[in-house]
């Protein structure tokens, strides 16, 4: 009532009103659209002179998910910081193009010895680091020295790829020594087969010495190596940008002048981002999106061959999946085809092993379980569960790149589980507390992956699978003592072949004994602009953009 | 009310103790080894162990609660665990560029929003009131994430004509200052630059905004409705004066009491609340920076990222208090 007669002492003439909406109008659309003029857009807004600079200037724009940690590859383990570093730094030894062979880099030949207990690199000679310290087998010493002295805090790589430090007992290597200029000769206390696979990682990039004694801890933020690209500036959560090193090593690289690495944590709007020509490369492409990528005429889409393996882990100290029948009774009883179709979309192969084909030592002669339910229920009847049973199953709350849809899968799981009597409870944690509970071996079943970290069958086999990491990588606490010993005798034997053929039977015990349900190898993607030439996606997922050119 | 402000102060003592307090006690609640996070998947046992030690993990709750207390009085908001770094020395860029935003946002909301309660309190029951009051509506109830992805799509890619994400054109950088781009462009005098940072800002902006300006509008219109029914407002019109002058000048000044309490409220909120936003839009912000330590279970940057912004929101509500008195003086602090 009263409101109406407020109502009817607000009386307008309708010429005011309409002004006023006006008014309303213009203020909505300043705020919206801001009151600037002159340049238009930010996909022409480099637009004007600016456009010229660009020309000139090659920047090509990386997207990505995450920022780095820190840009001082030894102290951290994430491949975002690697994504970077790889570009700063160079190693004594590389891997391929676009696989894990190993082939020269700072140092241009070695030998090894017949025990495998010594080798003697060469290096290039003439090399700057960034910062015109001389790099020579000084700097290569000192390098060594600074990680040996570490800790496995400081320095988590170091210790786990070479057992250890200083004296501890584990620790590889005895001793790195300058014996010219030019030349760095190890000591290995026992042979080690991945010793140059190890070296290759992006972790283990050259530093300068000048730079780090300077710095010490606040290193990663002022990295200096001797790779193509220079570091210049560092916003947190936001960029990182590199700049051409114009005396690289290498004649005629890098083709670009300047890198910038870009996070942005949403995918959909990292996508939005590349689309509308924000940034050159887009990591972390999900696989529905790759249809739109390839229906874009100026996009390309880049497949990173795949290193790694997401599984369903079987906690083997639990009921029922103490029992091997049962085991293999979840290898049949899972449509793995099915889950690559429809979550990876088809980019990806099915898993037979716990190691991805493009591994050396590989076995292909591993017939995998086919999908077939009723021999699962026999396994089962055989077990004596004829009428099921109840399970938890972990599903991953977060994607990775072995696994792009964790919830997803487990529901297919479920299904496929349903059909052999098995009643699976999908449960989901937040992924610290998944992975503890897992690690803990508090789960049934668990969903879980791994990306390789040099490439070698160690570090999937004897990483994921041998009994010293159960309570650590070894999820599943799977145990076998024949095993283990075939694993530690691989570690240590030099002769490629020899090592294959222990690999090879590995595989078969695994595949036997089933502590796994192996599901897929997926291919991560990346998209780029059209421009974008020579770029070659890694495997590790770290990738070198010396050879990268914009057109 | 310089009393009043010290005593306000004063009392401010005892409820950031009790946030410390609450924050340490929530965040050792859940669940995971910011240790086995930070190494990661790949890290072996022994690195845990000796992460944990180093981090002082192994001490009881109550000793590192007072460690950090003792650190606080001292200005050591403690070092991030992930990069090892003093958080009072890494957090600055990441709050700039929140405040940025939400003072970007809360502009926009609050002339947007103010407006169009007022017109729609004015023109009451008119289709401007039913229009404005539906999109308020909607407004409030506008998942962001959709908002903001939908806003790239329709700006960035098909209209061409606004960023899609980040602060700045990363091809041509801003040189830092103060990390607030806006001043640090106007500083140099850079206004081409000033422009792309502008145009930076409108998307997260308007994203960020949409719900404080709805909840405005709502506020502003109720308030106004009640004030414009008072007798002074009748006498005032019945003076002759001109209904412009009624409604912005005599009947807002009294309306906009209750709305300075929501506007002061939606300030605080937005700049914790600002996590979905940063993220869409690659806001290199303070909820980003909270959400990843979260990720990573970075006890000292979660505390103080929490503690600050906190502290930033009780300070908006003592300042939004002090206002009251200078708007209407009849408004005595005891």
């Amino acid at each position: 009532m009263i409101i109406k007669n407020t109502n009817g002492g607000v009386n307008l003439g309708s010429k005011k009103f309409l002004s006023l909406a006006l008014l309303m109008l213009m203020l909505i659309s300043t705020a919206l659209f801001g009151c600037s003029s002159g340049n238009t857009s930010e996909g022409t807004e480099s637009g004007g002179e600016k456009e010229e600079e660009t020309a000139k200037e090659k920047t090509l724009i990386f997207g990505r998910g995450g920022d780095s940690v820190s840009l001082d590859p030894i102290v951290v383990t994430d491949g975002e910081s690697y994504k970077v570093t790889k570009n700063i730094f160079d190693t004594l030894v590389n891997f391929g193009e676009q696989d894990t062979e190993i082939y020269p880099g700072l140092a241009k030949e070695w030998k090894a010895a017949e025990d495998g207990l010594t080798y003697n690199f060469v290096l290039e000679e003439g090399i700057k680091f960034h910062d015109g310290t001389d790099f020579n087998a000084e700097a290569v010493v000192k390098n060594f020295e600074r990680w040996a002295g570490g800790d496995a805090d400081k320095f988590p790589y170091y210790g786990s790829m070479f057992g250890g430090f200083g004296d501890e007992e584990g620790h590889v290597i005895e001793s790195v020594t300058a014996t010219g200029d030019y030349e760095v000769e190890f000591k290995l206390k026992r042979p080690q087969a991945p010793f140059l696979k190890n070296l290759a990682m992006s972790s283990f990039g050259i530093a300068s010495p000048t730079a780090f004694e300077k710095d010490g801890d606040k290193f990663g933020d002022n990295p200096v190596g001797t790779g193509p690209f220079k570091f210049v500036e560092w916003k947190r959560n936001d960029t990182v940008t590199l700049e051409k090193n114009a005396d690289y090593w290498i004649e005629g690289e890098p083709k670009l002048d300047k890198v910038v690495f870009r996070s942005i944590p949403d995918n959909s709007a990292r996508l939005n981002a590349l689309l509308s020509g924000e940034i050159d490369l887009a990591d972390g492409i999900t696989p529905s999106d790759s249809k739109t990528i390839e229906g874009n005429a100026d996009l390309q889409l880049f497949e990173r061959p795949s290193m790694n393996v997401g599984y369903l882990g079987l906690t083997n100290t639990r009921e029922p999946f103490d029992d091997p029948k049962v085991r293999q009774a979840m290898n049949h009883a899972i449509d793995k085809q099915a889950i690559v179709d429809a979550f990876f979309e088809g980019r990806g192969e099915v898993a037979k092993n716990p190691m991805p084909p493009v591994i050396s030592g590989y076995n292909d002669n591993i017939e995998e379980y086919e999908y077939n339910p009723e021999k699962a229920k026999e396994l089962l009847k055989e077990a004596g569960l004829e009428d099921g049973f109840d399970m938890e199953l972990y599903a991953m709350p977060v994607p990775r790149p072995y696994m792009p849809d964790g919830q997803k899968v487990a529901e297919a799981i479920q299904k496929n589980l349903a059909d052999i009597g098995v009643n699976a409870k999908i449960v989901s944690f937040e992924w610290a507390t998944y992975l503890e509970k897992a690690a803990a071996g508090e789960a049934d079943a668990f969903l879980l992956g791994w990306t390789g970290d040099n490439g070698d069958a160690d570090n999937f086999l004897y990483v994921l699978l041998d009994q010293d990491n159960i309570g650590s990588n070894n999820y599943a606490y799977y145990e076998n003592q024949e095993l283990h010993d075939i694993l530690i005798e691989a570690q240590t034997e030099v002769n490629e072949d020899k090592r294959n053929e222990l690999y090879a039977k590995a595989q078969e015990i695994i595949h036997a004994d089933a502590p796994w349900v192996p599901l897929a190898h997926s291919t991560p993607l990346l998209a780029g602009g059209k421009n974008v030439t020579n770029f070659k996606a890694h495997p590790t997922g770290s990738d070198k953009l010396s050879t990268v050119d914009l057109q | 009310m310089l009393h009043y402000a010290g005593r306000r102060i004063f009392q401010l003592i005892p409820v950031l103790l009790g946030m410390t307090f609450i924050v340490f006690l929530i965040i050792r609640a859940i669940p995971g080894d910011p240790a086995q996070v930070i190494l990661g998947q790949q890290a072996s046992e022994e690195a845990i162990k000796a992460l944990r030690t180093t981090l002082g993990l192994d001490n009881p709750w109550y000793i590192q609660y007072f460690e950090y207390l003792k650190g606080l009085l001292t200005g050591d908001l403690g070092e991030s665990l992930r990069t090892r770094t003093p958080v009072v020395d890494e957090v600055w860029p990441y709050l700039a560029a929140t405040i940025e935003l939400s003072v970007f946002a809360i502009v926009i909301a609050v002339i947007i929003g103010i407006n169009a309660g007022i017109i729609s309190a004015w023109f009451q029951n008119s289709w401007f009131d039913y229009l404005a009051m539906i999109i308020a509506l909607i407004g409030v109830s506008m998942p962001i994430f959709w908002l903001g992805l939908m806003n790239q799509w329709i700006f960035s890619i098909e209209l061409g004509i606004l960023p899609t994400t980040g602060r700045e054109n990363v091809r041509d950088p801003v040189d830092v200052i103060t990390n607030f781009y806006l001043i640090d462009t106007l500083i140099q005098g850079n206004f081409a630059q000033m422009s792309v940072v502008f145009k930076h800002l409108i998307l997260p902006g308007t994203a960020l905004a949409t719900i404080p300006m709805a909840i405005i509008a709502r506020m502003t219109r109720s308030s106004m409705l009640e004030v414009m029914r008072s007798d002074y407002v009748r006498t005032a019109r019945s003076k002759g004066l001109k209904m412009f002058w009624v409604v912005y000048k005599h009947a807002l000044k009294n309306a906009i009491i209750p709305v300075l309490t929501i506007i002061g409220l939606q300030m605080g909120l937005l700049l914790g609340g600002a996590i979905l936003t940063e993220t869409i839009f690659g806001w290199p912000g303070i909820g980003r920076y909270i959400y990843e330590a979260i990720g990573f279970r970075d006890y000292p940057v979660i505390q103080s990222g929490i503690l600050i912004v906190a502290f930033i929101f009780v300070m908006i509500n003592l300042i939004v208090d002090m206002l009251y008195g200078l708007i209407d003086p009849r408004i005595k602090y005891e």
